[in-house]
């Protein structure tokens, strides 16, 4: 058996690949978003409160965030369409920022003061099948209609309307997804954490799991995928550095967008 | 009548880039629309194909009117367009250039994508390529089908640009100045191309500066100048129109001296 420890960075690890794969839809359609730790909140506080105040079973909780976060997606979607590039970024930024506010005052779910006692119900076996499934999906994607409508999208977004594709559904779609995809990793965060509340959702998240991609490289989903890999072991890797550990991820991070603009995986465009 | 443009007028602030165009395009006939630089061509195919809405006036695609459409719902109507400055999706590959052509004629598989087991073909995916490589050997880049549509020769990209448009199953293409750039041999190429076009069924509107393209395949002609529609006919008609002379050919004679 594992030890604690890295059953818990192999859980994190997990997390973090979901939360990364729900940016790169996103970004695979040209959506910049910096919100997503707003969707990662939405499932976490939902499937929570289901599991700990009505005692739902863990699957349903955990879907049901999901699918809450999917509709909140789906509603950000919409203003998605007319803004573009750093413009939509703001956008989402302030959702995020909208939702912890609306945590921090929620009393049902402990407003400031959070929720605890969160059963763990998180366990690397369940999270390793969830993962696997999310990857598959995403292999899937790459040939397959629906694919090449949000490459078509990222690509030039004038011919895919000129061959047909609709813009809105694209869009809103991948919105949605990403953003049912971030309230199951935050279901699942919840349900390991046992205890959440709205400063782990903040903005700080929301860069963290952009990092990822960037740092992996937004080509294709490998490039996601690696890079939430990276951003949860590395930090782990440089324990031996104590106070200054963060500082060289840093300096890390700099020197990559230097060397690699393009991330891990990927190649230059 | 297939298309008809009905009194179209579309101006940037005080510049009258179209005005009062009106004219009709046969079912399965080759149609082009010439005029000098700045006669309002392209400006008249950005509102038919609903990339611009008019100033006033109606566009009808066989009987349904196209004007405020989306250039999406135009596709799916049936009016596919290319563009003179060539717009591909140039990180994928040529033949999924073709095969997002197929988008609007095949059905979602995004809740399929969920149940399939991974690595296996779906049947309408089967279909798709089918379709895609049968169009890129009849526009003669089925070698070329795994590199980036940002690779190809121009006149390459132009001829995937028309596959991809093939691929939605059009009943009208557009085509804005399909040979711009080419040499005479990828000229008569692609005139051979517009022709098998237009002889599967498909009816095709074109705009060109080359006129000896234009009058070798045309069957109708419309001339613009300064954003009006100036004259009208086959190509003999056309060219013998002393409008025509004065306003364009004149004008084309004194540049090429």
């Amino acid at each position: 058996m594992l030890d604690q420890y890295t059953q818990s960075v192999l859980i994190f690890m997990g997390i973090n690949v979901i939360l990364a794969l729900s940016l790169y839809l996103p970004i695979s359609a040209g959506l910049l978003s910096l919100g997503q730790g707003g969707f990662m909140s939405i499932g976490a506080y939902t499937s929570a409160y289901l599991t700990l105040n009505l005692a739902w079973p863990f699957a349903l909780a955990l879907a049901a965030g999901s699918l809450a976060a999917g509709i909140v997606g789906l509603l950000v979607g919409f203003p998605a369409l007319r803004i573009k590039g750093v413009y939509l970024i703001i956008l989402t930024m302030g959702f995020g920022e909208i939702v912890r506010v609306f945590f921090l005052n929620f009393e049902p779910t402990g407003a400031a003061s959070g929720l605890g006692g969160i059963p763990g119900h998180t366990t690397l076996p369940l999270l390793s099948v969830i993962a696997v499934a999310v990857l598959t999906d995403f292999w899937q994607l790459r040939r397959s209609r629906i694919g090449r409508a949000i490459a078509a999208v990222r690509e030039d977004e004038l011919a895919a309307e000129i061959t047909g594709i609709s813009l809105t559904r694209v869009k809103v779609t991948v919105f949605a997804i990403g953003g049912a995809l971030a309230g199951l990793g935050g279901g699942l965060y919840a349900h390991y954490a046992s205890f959440i509340d709205p400063a782990q959702f903040g903005f700080q998240r929301s860069a963290e799991i952009f990092v990822m991609v960037l740092l992996g490289g937004m080509g294709n989903f490998f490039g996601a995928t690696l890079g939430a890999f990276t951003v949860t072991l590395l930090p782990e890797l440089l324990r031996f550095l104590q106070d200054w550990r963060m500082t060289f991820f840093g300096t890390l991070l700099v020197v990559m967008m230097i060397v690699r603009p393009w991330g891990i995986v990927g190649a230059r465009r | 009548m297939l298309l008809e443009i009905r009194d179209l007028s579309r101006s940037f602030g005080g510049y009258q880039a179209v005005s009062a165009v009106s004219t009709s395009v046969q079912q399965g006939s080759i149609h082009a629309i010439i005029g000098p630089n700045g006669a309002g061509k392209t400006t008249l195919f950005n509102v038919v194909s609903g990339v611009l809405p008019p100033t006033s006036g109606s566009v009808w695609l066989d009987g349904e009117k196209l004007t405020g459409l989306r250039p999406d719902r135009i596709a799916r109507m049936g009016l596919v367009r290319t563009f003179q400055g060539v717009r591909l999706f140039g990180a994928m590959t040529v033949l999924e250039n073709v095969q997002t052509g197929r988008h609007i004629r095949t059905s979602s598989d995004l809740a399929a994508m969920f149940l399939r087991p991974p690595g296996r073909e779906s049947k309408q995916e089967a279909a798709i390529r089918e379709r895609a490589m049968a169009l890129l050997d009849m526009v003669g880049l089925a070698r070329q089908r795994a590199v980036l549509a940002s690779e190809l020769a121009l006149a390459d990209q132009r001829r995937l640009e028309i596959a991809r448009a093939l691929a939605t199953e059009p009943r009208l293409l557009l085509l804005d100045e399909p040979v711009a750039g080419m040499n005479p041999v990828e000229v008569n190429e692609a005139a051979q191309l517009i022709r098998r076009i237009r002889d599967s069924g498909i009816t095709v509107l074109l705009t060109e500066h080359h006129m000896s393209l234009v009058m070798k395949i045309s069957d109708q002609i419309t001339v613009l100048n300064y954003g009006r529609k100036i004259a009208e006919g086959t190509a003999r008609q056309v060219r013998e129109d002393p409008l025509v002379l004065e306003a364009y050919l004149g004008a084309d004679e004194a540049e090429a001296h």
